[in-house]
């Protein structure tokens, strides 16, 4: 039990850092990007070709920024030559696919095991008292330092901007700022931590695997509606918060799900229901309150005078 | 300050809806110049707004602001120069932000958007005074998201916004329509005060005739995308709203086509 815990934490804490990037395409830039789905994976792949090499750390900060640029070109796809948003984000899902398998050298997994003596950032903590806590310690501390600079950064002039940009883009554009740059910035940094979580769940799980990322702009879409429905949307940070919590809250549901008797491969089906019941939850409550609105004012008519 | 010399703009050329909106305007404001602009639906006051402020780009003509021609300038680039406050009070603000990160984003116009603190103390201090001269107790709710505030508290903000950097020019498109009528004079009195004190070369439509000759120092009249009427001075002092509807229909050849325009 204990040990099915500390691995949705784990997992949790790694598919955070992803939620965080999706919090920022589709909440501060009102714009869902499905970039998501490839620019995780690759991210998973600069890291399983760079641990392979024997530079792990590399790998990661690598995959930040083939995820920056990934995103900057899906921005400038949508604004530069104003291709629809979704579309733009779908036509470069579908050209990483390529992408990522040529990264890989064309295959369509690469295994990152132990056994092989492939090194990750993990490995140096191999065989010491901390070796159970090694991927806790090391995850939870890359997300605490995302978090710190991404408080930072939407603080500053232009993450004010930036923010604001989803929001309002014509009075950013009034306030003198160009807002195609503030949006190929914003899915740049999306897509970095998008491709930053896959770097690193790649060197979790021993593997990056072509099709790991399908799905993943869904399951942090989830994170962050699940998030601002348990944690609230109150200040900057409660709301990166409760975006990590959201993650990490989803790990647990599935694991729950998992430990229920729930086959693996309804996972997807499961995280499509869930971000289907969030997104509609407002509509059906306003439906509710009209209905029951309407039958009240129907019965006190039935009770007046008339 | 701004020159605008035979601007034209047509939409959907080339198409059966083909419309001419501006039809060879010529306008010139000098410094400190106040003008009241009023005309039907349709007249092209909007237009001309955009067009100045870089929503639209002329087919043809010129505009010039202080001596430097804009006519290409993109619309962010201009916004360093124009203040803006939109008839909708939702199109002003970032309603998910904090009055305060609202305000830091209008202050920052013209520097440099790097990664220095979005808001410091003494810019913190500072949003407070400012925000102390609009008379709302907004000064004690700064840290309240845009979302909460009434859409007149809304407009005095943006027009806040609009003029704490001080601009070359300030573009007002009916920024007191969409506002309950005691608000709105509140607003209209807030921006006279605003305009006095910045001395700003300002332009404002506005659809009520009263407030166009209580306001401003001159007042220009469009219909279908011309300038049929432009008085200031002692000429405007002895107008009257009957006299400008009566002209309005001399002069346009049609009826006022819009009840509101007399109301006030």
């Amino acid at each position: 039990m204990a040990e099915i815990i500390k691995g949705a934490a784990e997992l949790g804490i790694i598919y955070a850092i992803m939620a965080l990037g999706v919090f920022i395409s589709f909440r501060t830039l009102n714009m869902p990007d499905l970039t998501v789905d490839s620019s995780f994976t690759l991210g998973a792949a600069f890291s399983a070709v760079l641990c392979v090499a024997g530079y792990p750390v590399l790998g990661i900060i690598t995959a930040f920024i083939a995820g920056c640029a990934a995103g900057a070109v899906t921005a400038l796809l949508t604004t530069k030559l104003k291709i629809q948003p979704i579309l733009s984000g779908i036509l470069m899902m579908l050209a990483l696919y390529s992408i990522n398998l040529k990264v890989m050298g064309g295959k369509s997994n690469i295994p990152l095991s132990r056994l092989l003596g492939v090194p990750t950032v993990f490995s140096p903590f191999f065989d010491t008292a901390v070796e159970q806590y090694t991927a806790l310690i090391i995850c939870t501390a890359v997300l605490a330092l995302v978090i710190i600079l991404l408080y930072y950064f939407l603080r500053t002039r232009f993450g004010l901007v930036l923010r604001a940009t989803g929001d309002n883009d014509k009075m950013v554009r009034a306030a003198g700022v160009d807002t195609d740059f503030t949006t190929i910035v914003g899915l740049a940094l999306s897509n970095g931590l998008v491709a930053l979580s896959g770097s690193m769940l790649a060197q979790y799980q021993g593997f990056t695997d072509i099709s790991m990322g399908i799905g993943m702009v869904v399951i942090g879409l989830a994170s962050v509606i699940i998030g601002e429905v348990i944690f609230g949307t109150g200040s900057l940070l409660r709301r990166l918060i409760a975006v990590v919590l959201g993650a990490v809250l989803y790990r647990f549901i599935i694991a729950g799900a998992l430990e229920l008797g729930m086959p693996p491969t309804d996972l997807k089906l499961v995280s499509a229901v869930i971000v289907t019941a969030a997104l509609s939850m407002g509509t059906i409550r306003d439906k509710v309150i009209s209905v029951t609105g309407r039958q009240n004012a129907m019965s006190k008519k039935k009770g007046g005078s008339l | 300050m701004l020159k605008i010399s035979k601007a034209v703009k047509i939409f959907n050329k080339g198409s059966v809806n083909e419309k001419l909106a501006l039809d060879n305007i010529c306008l010139e404001l000098k410094e400190g110049e106040f003008v009241t602009v009023i005309g039907g639906n349709g007249a092209g006051k909007s237009t001309l707004l955009n067009c100045i402020s870089g929503v639209y780009t002329l087919d043809s003509g010129t505009i010039s602001l202080d001596g430097t021609d804009i006519t290409r300038t993109p619309e962010y680039k201009r916004s360093a120069y124009i203040g803006r406050v939109f008839q909708d009070p939702l199109v002003g603000t970032a309603f998910d932000m904090t009055i305060e990160e609202n305000l830091a984003i209008a202050y920052a116009k013209g520097k440099p958007r790097g990664l220095t603190p979005g808001i410091t103390k003494a810019g913190s201090a500072f949003f407070r005074e400012k925000l102390a001269s609009l008379e709302l107790g907004l000064e004690d709710r700064m840290k309240e998201k845009v979302g909460r505030l009434s859409g007149g508290q809304r407009q005095a903000l943006t027009l806040l916004m609009a003029t704490i950097v001080k601009p070359k020019l300030l573009l007002l498109d009916e920024h007191t329509a969409a506002l309950d009528p005691s608000i709105a004079r509140k607003v209209l009195e807030l921006t006279d005060e605003i305009v006095r004190e910045n001395n700003l070369c300002t332009l404002m439509i506005t659809h009520n005739m009263k407030a166009a000759l209580e306001h401003g120092t001159r007042t220009i009249m469009m219909n279908e995308g011309r300038i049929i009427m432009d008085i200031s001075g002692k000429e405007r002092e002895n107008v009257t709203v009957e006299w400008l509807v009566e002209q309005f229909g001399k002069r346009s050849g049609t009826e006022l086509d819009n009840d509101r325009m007399l109301l006030g």
